[in-house]
């Protein structure tokens, strides 16, 4: 059984590196999603809440695509056995 | 438009549904997969999480509470832009144990154990009863508002034909196949293209609500600002954070858990890889479908008179504004919308229903079953899903009918989310943490549910217990909340003291990990038990299947035939694809039943991990082995290097030392024979005698410091020790080399206070090297006035280190590392008049005293250093 490597090279390094991001993704999106609520409910529950909530929840689903395009091109660049790797997901 | 022209449009609808379902269902049976396969159709059909509750009902939503009803959609948003690392890796394990239901991942997660699941079940059943019955409201209500002023006869009976509808189009094309992978092609496909329908209906409003009646998204915005400078919509539509962010996670907690979900999202996907699109697209359709809510709610209230159902202002806005056709494609949406949630409702709902209440019952009162039972299992477990099915919509139309006011069925999406919530707690727990376990489900599920069934499900229709909460404080919020903090402590609680059972502790790995299952040779019985588990697996799949199935394994095997060796692989294998068909604790008891397998116990488990060890430390045993082989060659490679260049050495030397003797040798014959000539006077006779003898005196001294040499580097050098002062032995060594270059005058630098030393050494030997050094020096100084400095000092180890000196030019770095190796002369020999072997026997000597000799770079000249240890080695 071999040892996991210490150091990856370039491509899997990238390639970790946005699996991290795509971990934070969901965090993050919460908080901006909760925190602006709780700080100053009143100026967004109306005309500007509605153009606040639509523009934050396009701009997600960009980063999302933009994030999981750039992950399958990651996936693509480096072996397909690293993905055993992913261990450490969920 | 005429009640009738309605009809026959809904009729020509349904019959459009059916006719893509089949198609799909044939095409998928012929094999054509490609495109019911496409990423697309999957997002499509993710979006039967849009039930006529949030079709209609998010308008009436935000038209009450704003921007509230965006929470709804917000909570899949989250979960879904963890798609990567968070969904696919559910539907890997989901499919890695062909998981069909929320309740038979918990109970294969927790031990197999049906009992979970069944209470699972239970939630599923209660939440979604009422969740059936709004779907059907909204269809009656949706035929109402077009059937204004026709005979109350006519649409009494809306609601039952809907569900009879639903019911058969659900028994058709849901149970066709009890395949190992629970895939239903033709509801899938004909779920997406309601999800088109729904999304094109909404969005077809949207625009005419924008663009047709304001005037584009200022305008839009300006009425939303003036509709909220109202103070009773102002107050309503203030967001209030507690709901906020309960709304989100419960909300993004039922994407995961609520039947229908699962059951779209997980059980029929085919692979992770269609989440990639999913990710962001399942998003973007739940902005495009709530894009449009405010405004058309804005708008209803603007155009509308007050009073009306603000739930139905997606139907009566376009008819109020003489848009029929667009009025009978938001009926056609809001109609899809209904029928598609309750067909997978019921699929999802039935299966668990079958698999973990009806079939484990009959085979537990059907105790001892002969082992040739030829009875059709089969055609048990399909009748018992379509009696599922129908029992779960009847229950729909029941409810619908026992409840029959609005106002109670429109909280029961809320309720029903809620209610799958409860099983969040032990789902994640379950994937993510080994240390989950049964108890801690069973305590943390069953505490929530009781919780829910008390403070949220009985107080929505009218009864049980409101959370006595403080002042501003929501007491929906407050519930979930409690409900959900019990669950979870309770699992982590029962969890932390509880020791689970083995088979729970493999699961455990495997959902954790994301690996196979293992099974331990020890936990099977009976090696012939084959043909037993080909009969029952041929009950279930039918004789083809089973036959292909099984030749394929033995075939894997290596073997002919049709009966595969019971081997650990096989077995677990067969388990889980047996269990994509009737759920893992059921399969898990039949497999053990058939196959006779034993319970498995700690010590089992302990050898499992006791191989796998094995294995592991034999890995790193040879890995071991390998590196110590890999040095020992580099070592003798290094060692045959070292040879090689000795021999060259010494072919070196003896060349050398062939050459050295050579030439005294010659002018001892050349003068021998000159002399051999009567001529020659007495004067050139004595001249030639001389020079054979001078020749004869270097051959000597030559051979003298050769054997000198060898008895040193032989290591057989007797050592006279004794004490000596420095200051004598370097005056005498002076006294010595003065012969050598006597025309040239030295200035001698001395320390004579710091030269009285005493030393414990071998006084002749040291003498020796001194006055060699010392020569040396005289030799080859060219410093026009040439001085030597003599420095003595004894180091903090004790001992002497004796530094000498001169001005000259030095020797050149490349070349120092030469001056100790035999023959080793810098410049011509014939002047220099010696062998080329002082410094070589200076170091052996220093070398048998224990010290050292060497040359000191940047000191203005040659420079030497000889270091002398306190008292000179033992020899051994």
């Amino acid at each position: 059984m071999p040892e996991r490597p210490l150091f990856l090279e370039r491509a899997s390094f990238h390639r970790r590196r946005l699996g991290d991001a795509a971990r934070v993704l969901p965090v993050l999106t919460l908080i901006l999603l909760l925190v602006p609520v709780w700080w100053a409910p009143a100026s967004l529950s109306y005309a500007g809440g509605t153009v606040w909530l639509f523009g934050l929840w396009t701009v997600l689903i960009v980063a999302v695509r933009v994030l999981h395009r750039a992950l399958l091109r990651a996936e693509a660049a480096t072996q397909p056995v690293e993905r055993a790797g992913d261990r450490d997901a969920v | 438009m005429q009640f009738e022209a309605l009809l026959a449009t809904c009729l020509a609808y349904v019959a459009l549904m059916f006719g893509v379902a089949y198609a799909a269902d044939r095409a998928a049976a012929r094999g054509h997969v490609r495109w019911l396969d496409h990423p697309l159709v999957y997002t499509l059909s993710l979006s039967v999480y849009c039930s006529a509750w949030t079709f209609y009902g998010s308008v009436g939503y935000a038209s009450r509470s704003g921007l509230e009803f965006a929470t709804i959609y917000l909570g899949p948003t989250v979960v879904f832009t963890g798609a990567w690392w968070g969904l696919r890796r559910l539907v890997r394990v989901a499919r890695m144990h062909h998981v069909t239901s929320v309740a038979d991942l918990v109970s294969a997660r927790f031990g197999k154990s049906n009992r979970l699941a069944a209470i699972v079940t239970l939630i599923a059943v209660v939440a979604s009863t009422p969740y059936i019955a709004l779907q059907l409201q909204s269809v009656r209500l949706s035929f109402e508002v077009f059937a204004e002023g026709t005979a109350q006869a006519t649409r009494g009976g809306t609601a039952l034909w809907v569900a009879a509808g639903l019911a058969l189009f659900t028994i058709l094309f849901g149970t066709r196949n009890l395949a190992a992978d629970e895939r239903h092609h033709g509801v899938v496909t004909a779920i997406a293209l309601e999800a088109l329908v729904k999304l094109a209906a909404f969005i077809a409003l949207g625009v005419y609500v924008v663009w047709g009646l304001a005037d584009g998204p200022a305008d839009m915005l300006e009425r939303i600002a003036r509709a909220s400078r109202d103070p009773v919509l102002a107050e309503g539509w203030l967001i209030r954070p507690d709901r906020w962010t309960a709304l989100i996670l419960v909300s993004a907690a039922a994407i995961l858990t609520l039947p229908r979900m699962f059951q779209v999202m997980v059980v029929e996907a085919a692979d992770e890889e269609r989440l990639h699109v999913a990710g962001w697209a399942f998003p973007a359709y739940l902005l495009a479908m709530s894009l449009f809510v405010l405004p058309i709610a804005v708008m209803a209230r603007d155009l509308l008179p007050a009073g009306m159902d603000p739930d139905l202002y997606m139907l009566t806005l376009p008819t109020a504004t003489g848009q029929s056709g667009l009025a009978l494609l938001v009926f056609l949406g809001g109609f899809s919308a209904a029928t598609s949630m309750v067909v997978v409702c019921a699929i999802a709902v039935a299966t668990m229903v079958s698999n973990h209440w009806i079939v484990p019952a009959w085979l537990a009162l059907r105790r001892v079953p002969a082992p040739d039972e030829m009875d059709d299992l089969r055609g048990f477990v399909l009748n018992a899903r379509r009696l599922a099915i129908l029992a779960v919509v009847a229950a729909g139309w029941v409810y619908h009918e026992a409840s029959g006011g609005s106002a109670a069925l429109a909280a029961m999406g809320l309720v029903a989310f809620t209610g799958m919530a409860q099983v969040l707690p032990a789902m994640l727990g379950g994937l993510l943490w080994r240390g989950a376990n049964r108890k801690g489900a069973y305590a943390g599920i069953g505490s929530g549910a009781a919780l829910w069934m008390a403070l949220i499900f009985l107080p929505s229709v009218g009864a049980g217990v409101t959370l006595p909460v403080p002042e501003g404080v929501d007491p929906w919020t407050a519930a979930v909340a409690l409900s959900l903090a019990v669950n979870t402590l309770a699992f982590i609680g029962l969890s932390i003291f509880g020791f689970p059972d083995p088979v729970e502790r493999l699961q455990g790995l495997s959902f954790v990990s994301a690996v196979e299952p293992i099974r331990h040779r020890r936990m099977l019985r009976g090696e012939d038990r084959a043909e037993p588990l080909l009969a029952m697996a041929r009950r279930l799949w039918g004789a083809d299947a089973a036959l292909r199935y099984f030749q394929a394994e033995a075939r894997a095997q290596g073997k002919s035939g049709y009966l595969p060796d019971l081997t650990p692989r096989f077995l677990n294998a067969l388990e889980r694809r047996l269990a994509g068909s009737i759920g893992a604790a059921t399969a898990h008891a039949m497999i053990d039943r058939v196959a006779g397998g034993v319970a498995l116990t700690v010590a089992d488990l302990m050898q499992v991990a006791g191989e796998a060890q094995r294995a592991k430390e034999e890995t790193q045993r040879l890995e071991a082995a390998r590196a110590e082989l890999t040095r020992t060659a580099r070592q003798l490679r290094e060692a045959n290097d070292k040879l090689t260049a000795l021999s060259v050495q010494k072919d070196a030397f003896l060349g050398q030392i062939s050459h050295e003797l050579r030439t005294p040798m010659t002018s001892v014959r050349a003068f021998s024979e000159i002399l051999k000539d009567p001529g020659l006077t007495a004067e050139e006779r004595g001249r030639f005698a001389g020079i054979i003898h001078d020749e004869a005196g270097r051959l000597t001294r030559l051979l003298d410091d050769l054997l000198d040499l060898s008895v040193l580097e032989s290591g057989r050098a007797q050592l006279t020790v004794t004490v000596a002062n420095l200051h004598d032995l370097i005056g005498r060594a002076l006294a010595a080399a003065s012969a050598t270059r006597p025309e040239r005058g030295f200035a001698i630098d001395r320390d004579v206070l710091a030269e009285h030393l005493g030393v414990i050494t071998d006084a002749d030997r040291l003498l020796q090297v001194l006055i060699n050094v010392i020569s040396n020096a005289r030799k080859y100084c060219d410093a026009e006035r040439p001085q030597l400095i003599i420095r003595v000092r004894r180091p903090e180890g004790g001992g002497a280190v004796i530094d000498i000196v001169d001005n000259g030019s030095g020797i050149d770095a490349a070349r120092q590392s030469l001056i100790f190796e035999k023959f080793a002369r810098l410049n011509d020999p014939a002047r220099a008049g010696g062998a080329g072997l002082g410094l070589a026997i200076c170091r052996e000597i220093m070398l048998t005293l224990g010290g050292e000799i060497s040359y000191l770079p940047g000191q203005g000249g040659a420079a030497f250093r000889i270091q002398l240890p306190q008292r000179p080695p033992v020899p051994a």
